[in-house]
């Protein structure tokens, strides 16, 4: 079973000695390159039909009831709005507490995901209850601002008690192909992070193709990435199960090489049940069985609470239950 | 959700072909090879779509002789869950729209039966084995009963709505509003007029429906949703579900999504069974009624379009009574 105190069976994240675990790689620019054109190219015909068998698992009974509970802890409950109240936010960690005022024994989420400046009101909302704080940080989602500006907005959200901080990497830099900027970018955040775990985001939908996926994924897992993570949310294609399976193969290879995990997070456009059960089954079939808990796999989302909540009701009642019995956020 | 019925193959078409040759069709001529016919595949139409069972199965409908007529999708609770989504997306818009709209649109459906008149007698014929007069006088007062259901569209409000008198300076109005989501277990026996006589009154008031065909004779009712989704009723507001009536109606009536019920197709261990699981949300139901002896051919009354409402009452302030008493 899920616990609902994700960091208790593991310790803050020891910072890497030595720099890069795979040597000399992020020595220059040109070796950068050099090691990141040189990962294999991605079979996208064989990567999507690979998500796609793996989605036809049918999930039943007793672990379909352990699956939900588990992608319910898995959940950043986010709430990214120009609109955002500070009410709202405390709704919104109400909920992470409790997501089912009905039913106690569902787990609480993993972490609220909110804009620097509602870190504190997030804080307070979920104080004691053992759900973490994540913020956005690094003029998100764009990130086109001078790096300065983007490490003020980090140390603001860790000054103000965030967990967890959640980068955009410079999508410009990279595509231009300038590696080593965006390498030296997320070194950078991530020491100005100091203990907060540190979440990279690709923004999948921009980088253009699955071998530009690949590559980012090793460049931030070398520059010390805790958690990578397909997208904001903001743009039109979000997490699928191939480029978030592209990733898990990402980490597992990472981790074969350098005995270092980096945990995953698919973000927006997960919104059934349905989907985030075949996203699990991606995490087991390729990462393994050590990446099935909130400390390594996250649900970047805020309507897929809703649909967990129903086909939990739905599981343990028999009956079909609708929107009017989940809160509206 | 939707493309993997779409490919489990041949449901209808291949399987039965050749089997039994349709009653009217024309002779192959001498000398020429006989053509072949091209077999309809009779499929759900859920959210504006036409999609097969998502169990991929399908049962056997015959004609009142026992002929092989076609293979309807035989539905299972699934596909019902899906269904209720549909409509519960579709119930905003079409509740929302107004009175005279929803006339206009149920109106067009009348337009567009006309039109496809020939098809839906020889289904109802098929069906029910009546006579092609029959059969005739059958459509024809479904296509009636869909203009006269979109007359009261923009009048049942005036009926059972109303000003109510009240000792002070107020206004107090009475409003009908839809009831949402209705599950109707359409007739057993009438397999189009009775259809359609407890499907339009649903929706003329702005509820959105999850339609249960006739079990034994589901073939007009699905060549309804054919209709429907020609005629400018958005996708979601009716959906029309094949198969047996007691599988799929048990999720409907828990459903706690589901606002109300119509048992029209229910017999009577069946309605009281479906009654009790309704009674778990507070479901409106509407037990089975008599049928007119002429099975559905009788005017209707207000009774099934008042059924599927709920009364909302608000009050206002006039503002100040003047020197008479009254400030209206």
């Amino acid at each position: 079973m899920p616990t609902s105190a994700p960091n208790a069976a593991h310790p803050p994240t020891a910072p890497r000695a030595g720099g890069s675990p795979l040597g000399d790689v992020t020595a220059s620019d040109s070796s950068l390159r050099r090691f990141l054109h040189g990962l294999p190219g991605v079979d996208a015909v064989g990567l999507e039909a690979r998500a796609a068998a793996l989605g036809t698992r049918s999930i039943k009974t007793t672990a379909k009831a352990y699956a939900l509970d588990l992608a319910i802890s898995m959940v950043d409950l986010t709430t990214l709005e120009g609109a955002d109240t500070p009410g709202k936010v405390r709704a919104l960690g109400a909920k992470a507490v409790h997501p089912d005022p009905t039913d106690r024994t569902a787990p609480t989420t993993a972490a609220v995901c909110v804009y620097p400046d509602m870190v504190a009101a997030a804080k307070e909302a979920v104080a004691g209850s053992g759900v973490l704080v994540a913020s956005v940080a690094t003029a998100f989602p764009a990130g086109r601002a001078a790096l300065g500006v983007k490490l003020a907005d980090v140390r603001d959200a860790v000054a103000a008690g965030a967990d967890e901080i959640d980068m955009v990497i410079d999508r410009g830099a990279f595509l231009a192909g300038r590696y080593l900027k965006v390498y030296e970018e997320i070194v950078a955040v991530k020491e100005a992070s100091g203990a907060a775990r540190l979440k990279v985001i690709f923004e999948t939908g921009e980088l253009s193709t699955y071998d530009n996926i690949r590559r980012a994924s090793w460049l931030g897992m070398l520059a010390g990435a805790d958690f990578i993570k397909t997208s904001t949310g903001k743009v039109g294609v979000n997490a699928t199960p191939a480029n978030t399976l592209l990733m898990l193969e990402a980490v597992r290879d990472f981790r074969a090489q350098t005995g270092v995990q980096v945990g995953v997070k698919p973000a927006g456009g997960i919104r059934t049940a349905k989907d985030a059960l075949k996203f699990l089954v991606l995490v087991n079939e390729t990462a393994g069985g050590d990446w099935l808990d909130n400390h390594w796999f996250r649900f970047g989302a805020s309507s897929l609470l809703n649909d967990l909540l129903m086909q939990r009701q739905k599981l343990a009642t028999g009956r079909y239950s609708g929107p009017d019995y989940v809160t509206v956020d | 959700m939707s493309d993997k019925p779409e490919k489990t193959g041949k449901t209808g078409k291949t399987a039965k072909a050749g089997k039994g040759e349709r009653p009217g069709e024309p002779e192959g001529t001498a000398g020429a090879a006989p053509r072949l016919s091209v077999f309809k595949t009779y499929k759900l139409y859920v959210g504006g779509k036409f999609p097969r069972s998502e169990s991929g199965r399908v049962y056997e409908v015959t004609d009142s002789q026992g002929t092989w007529l076609a293979n309807a999708p035989l539905s299972s609770r699934k596909d019902a869950r899906d269904a209720v989504v549909a409509a519960r997306k579709a119930f905003g818009g079409w509740s929302g729209a107004t009175a005279y709209n929803r006339g206009q649109v149920l109106y067009r459906v009348a337009e567009m039966l006309e039109g496809r008149r020939e098809q839906f007698v020889r289904e109802v014929a098929e069906a029910e084995g009546l006579s092609q007069a029959e059969a005739a006088a059958q459509v024809d007062a479904a296509v009636d009963r869909w203009v006269w259901y979109a007359g009261w569209t923009d009048k049942i409000a005036q009926v059972v709505g109303g000003a109510n008198p009240v000792a002070g300076p107020y206004f107090n109005l009475s409003t009908p509003e839809p009831t949402g989501v209705v599950a109707v277990l359409a007739p057993q026996e009438s397999s189009f007029l009775g259809l359609v006589s407890v499907i339009a009154p649903v929706i003329a008031t702005g509820n959105t429906a999850v339609v249960i065909a006739s079990e034994r004779f589901p073939l007009p009712a699905l060549s309804l949703g054919e209709v429907l989704a020609t005629s400018d009723v958005p996708g979601g507001v009716v959906n029309i579900l094949s198969g047996r009536t007691a599988e799929i109606a048990a999720p409907l009536a828990a459903h706690q999504d589901v606002n109300a019920i119509d048992l029209a197709g229910a017999d009577e261990a069946l309605a009281k069974e479906l009654e009790i699981a309704a009674a778990d949300n507070l479901k409106r139901v509407l037990r089975p009624q008599p049928v007119d002896d002429g099975g559905w051919s009788a005017t209707p009354g207000t009774e099934r379009l008042t059924a599927f409402l709920e009364t909302k009452t608000v009050w206002h302030t006039t503002g100040a009574l003047g020197a008479s008493g009254s400030s209206y």
